[in-house]
């Protein structure tokens, strides 16, 4: 009997992530939630740029590419457009918290409901290794070689502290995926954050604090241990905002 | 007894669900490359395996089949 | 059969989507447009549309782009700098081959500029919507009715052809009131969208909307099966007016409200005996080459009069080969050219004709 194997709604195209990279245990973790909830049928997705701009070739249901940080506006015109699709978001640090800011923020405090997998690595992967507005005070980035200096920069942005300010959000929590029992909480949170789209509850947003090995100079294995280090202590883990379960 | 299967070619050798093998049975081949040019991960010992499935639970490419 | 009532150009275009199928509208206040929001806010609710106030004009075209990925028809406006930020959101919905209808009232620029009307966008509308190569169907009503009918007009050739459809207004055509009968929807053609993100049932590959190609090759021939199509819309569907062009040695070519004021120019320059004649292009992309090289057979010298600083003067040039002189009757910043400036114009052109 098989107890562990690739979701069906995973497509079969290998993907394109660097090797280490904890892209491909999130969008296995999203495609774990649309099979365990039955929705691939009537799910669609949006994609970003960002490392991810390809999901949509790893993901077996419908799927669109969004202008940088419009993801959110994008989901919000689908979902209007037919509500009985599930539709969800999949971005990084860059489209979510640096272009998209007023996108992320308007969807939240509209209370739109669609589901957000917010990928926190700290970096922007893409375009070679930039600063995020997620990066942490001194990290090393190609456009802050001498370390990000708060005083020029400013500090990072935390983005479920901030939208758990807003009266409209249903649902936010950050998780991590850089070992097996944050990877199992992460499972069941973004499992959470599409059953409340299916259940009409609100927007559900799940920061996962991911690595990015290559940009970050570390092999896989350190990758996951600086996210333990460095990455959780600024960014700590657990539920931000939870409308329905605070109402019980 | 729990039976693995990886799909070896996607391997990218990352040596992640070496690192969380409760077992310490997975290793990455030192004598092997696939198609891709990765040296990918190999068990050491089938019978030691009690099925967990931390190794597939880590894997980011989906590369591993877990049977009991 | 539809009645005859007394409408605002803005509120004509807004009722006329509705008429059209249009049940989703994002936008966002900018003067001289925010009566299509301000009417969408009112009926939408009432027929079960969506009506959404984005939180800038970027969004609102990124929703635009969102609900016409799912299949439906929708629709977005807004005002010159509104417009403009919209850019990237045009060439992305041109890059995926999305129907969309997007409306520009026209203000005086660049920048901040004025709130008074202006035709200072032509070449925003029909060179440069966005990056990359692409066009977008350009329309350009001269009465509230055009408002209306050039609405309907534009829903359906922007599902036809899976591109954007945009009416380029000026601030005068969105504020002011004419009777206008708006069609029935019976009469409005639809169209399949196999395409449209739906959710696959589990009975069909997934669909994806996206404008990326990373192959050279690919993105090659993406962009030249797109200008295949754009080759069938100007064989197909220019549209154009014409007053007075049989004998005439002097013709205007003029859009909008420009169009109006030339036309009791012409009629006046007429009875003074100057062989007057105007051509109004009704679709500024298709521009009506064919029409004006014909024109300029018999015609001296062309005018072109606009609420700009001569953006239209090279197409007319280009369409003409530059047979004939193109000379420019322009007002800017909010002004509008008077009949008396246009016919003294027209009384400049024949000096140089005699």
């Amino acid at each position: 009997m098989i107890v562990f194997d690739k979701p069906k709604s995973l497509t079969d195209a290998p993907l394109h992530y660097c090797p280490g990279c904890t892209h491909g245990i999130i969008h296995r973790l999203v495609a774990e939630a649309i099979d365990e909830l039955g929705i691939e049928g009537r799910t669609i997705g949006v994609a970003p740029v960002g490392c991810a701009v390809m999901a949509y070739d790893y993901f077996a249901c419908d799927m669109v590419e969004a202008a940088h940080g419009r993801a959110p506006a994008v989901a919000t015109g689908i979902k209007r457009a037919n509500p009985e699709n599930i539709v969800f978001t999949y971005q990084g640090d860059g489209d979510l918290a640096s272009i998209g800011t007023a996108e992320t923020v308007h969807s939240a405090t509209r209370n739109e409901n669609i589901t957000v997998i917010f990928v926190n690595n700290a970096i922007y992967g893409m375009t070679g290794g930039q600063m995020a507005p997620t990066s942490l005070p001194g990290q090393i980035t190609q456009t802050s070689p001498y370390g990000r200096d708060t005083n020029l920069c400013g500090f990072p942005v935390k983005i479920c502290e901030m939208l758990s300010q807003l009266e409209g959000p249903e649902f936010l929590a950050r998780v991590a995926v850089n070992n097996v029992k944050n990877i199992k909480n992460a499972k069941a949170t973004i499992k959470k954050a599409f059953e409340n789209q299916v259940n009409g509850k609100g927007f559900s947003l799940v920061e996962v604090i991911s690595s990015c090995p290559t940009n970050w100079g570390m092999t896989p294995k350190d990758a996951l241990k600086w996210i333990d280090d460095n990455m959780i202590p600024y960014y700590p883990l657990g539920v931000y905002k939870d409308r329905s379960g605070e109402a019980k | 007894m729990a039976k693995l299967t990886f799909k070896t070619e996607l391997c990218k050798g990352c040596g992640l669900c070496v690192e969380v093998c409760p077992k310490k049975i997975l290793q990455i081949a030192k004598d092997k490359i696939n198609k891709k040019g990765h040296s990918p991960v190999e068990m050491t010992d089938q019978s030691q395996c009690i099925g967990c499935a931390f190794c597939a639970t880590m894997c980011p490419d989906c590369i591993i089949t877990v049977e009991k | 059969m539809a009645e005859k009532v007394l409408m605002k150009g803005n509120e004509a275009i807004a009722e006329a989507a509705i008429k059209a199928g249009c049940r989703h509208y994002f936008g966002y206040p900018i003067t001289p447009q925010t009566e299509i929001a301000a009417y969408m806010a009112k009926r939408m609710p009432k027929i079960g549309g969506t009506f959404l106030q984005a939180e800038s004009e970027i969004a609102a075209i990124n929703m635009v782009y969102g609900v016409s990925s799912a299949g439906k028809r929708v629709m977005t406006s807004s005002s010159s700098p509104g417009v403009a930020l919209k850019s990237e959101g045009l060439s992305y919905l041109a890059g995926a081959d999305l129907p969309a209808f997007v409306v520009n009232v026209q203000r005086g620029g660049p920048g901040l500029g004025g709130i008074q009307p202006s035709q200072s966008d032509y070449f925003q509308a029909t060179k440069a919507g966005g990056h990359g190569d692409f066009r977008m169907i350009v329309l350009a009503p001269a009465s509230v009715q055009e408002m209306a009918d050039l609405t309907i007009k534009g829903f359906e050739l922007a599902d036809n052809y899976r591109m954007t459809a945009m009416i380029l207004a000026d601030g005068t055509m969105g504020q002011m009131m004419e009777p206008v009968e708006i069609r029935d929807s019976a009469d409005i053609k639809t169209f399949d969208k196999p395409w449209a993100v739906t959710g696959t049932g589990m009975k069909r590959e997934h669909n994806i909307v996206n404008s990326l190609y990373l192959k050279p090759e690919q993105l090659e021939k993406e962009n030249f099966a797109r200008f295949e199509r754009y080759k069938k819309i100007e064989e197909n569907e220019v549209m154009y007016e014409e007053f007075m062009m049989d004998d005439a040695e002097i013709c205007i070519v003029a859009f909008g409200i420009a169009a109006r004021v030339s036309q009791n120019a012409v009629v006046e320059a007429r009875k003074q005996g100057i062989k007057a004649g105007m051509i109004r292009p009704i679709t500024l992309w298709p521009f009506p080459k064919k029409r004006l090289l014909a024109a300029a057979e018999k015609v001296k010298t062309f005018i072109s009069v606009e609420l700009s600083m001569g953006q239209m003067v090279e197409d007319i040039e280009l369409a003409t080969k530059c047979t004939r002189p193109v000379m420019l009757c322009n007002r800017v910043g909010g002004m509008i050219p008077s009949p008396e400036e246009v016919l003294a114009k027209i009384k400049e052109a024949q000096g140089g004709i005699n």
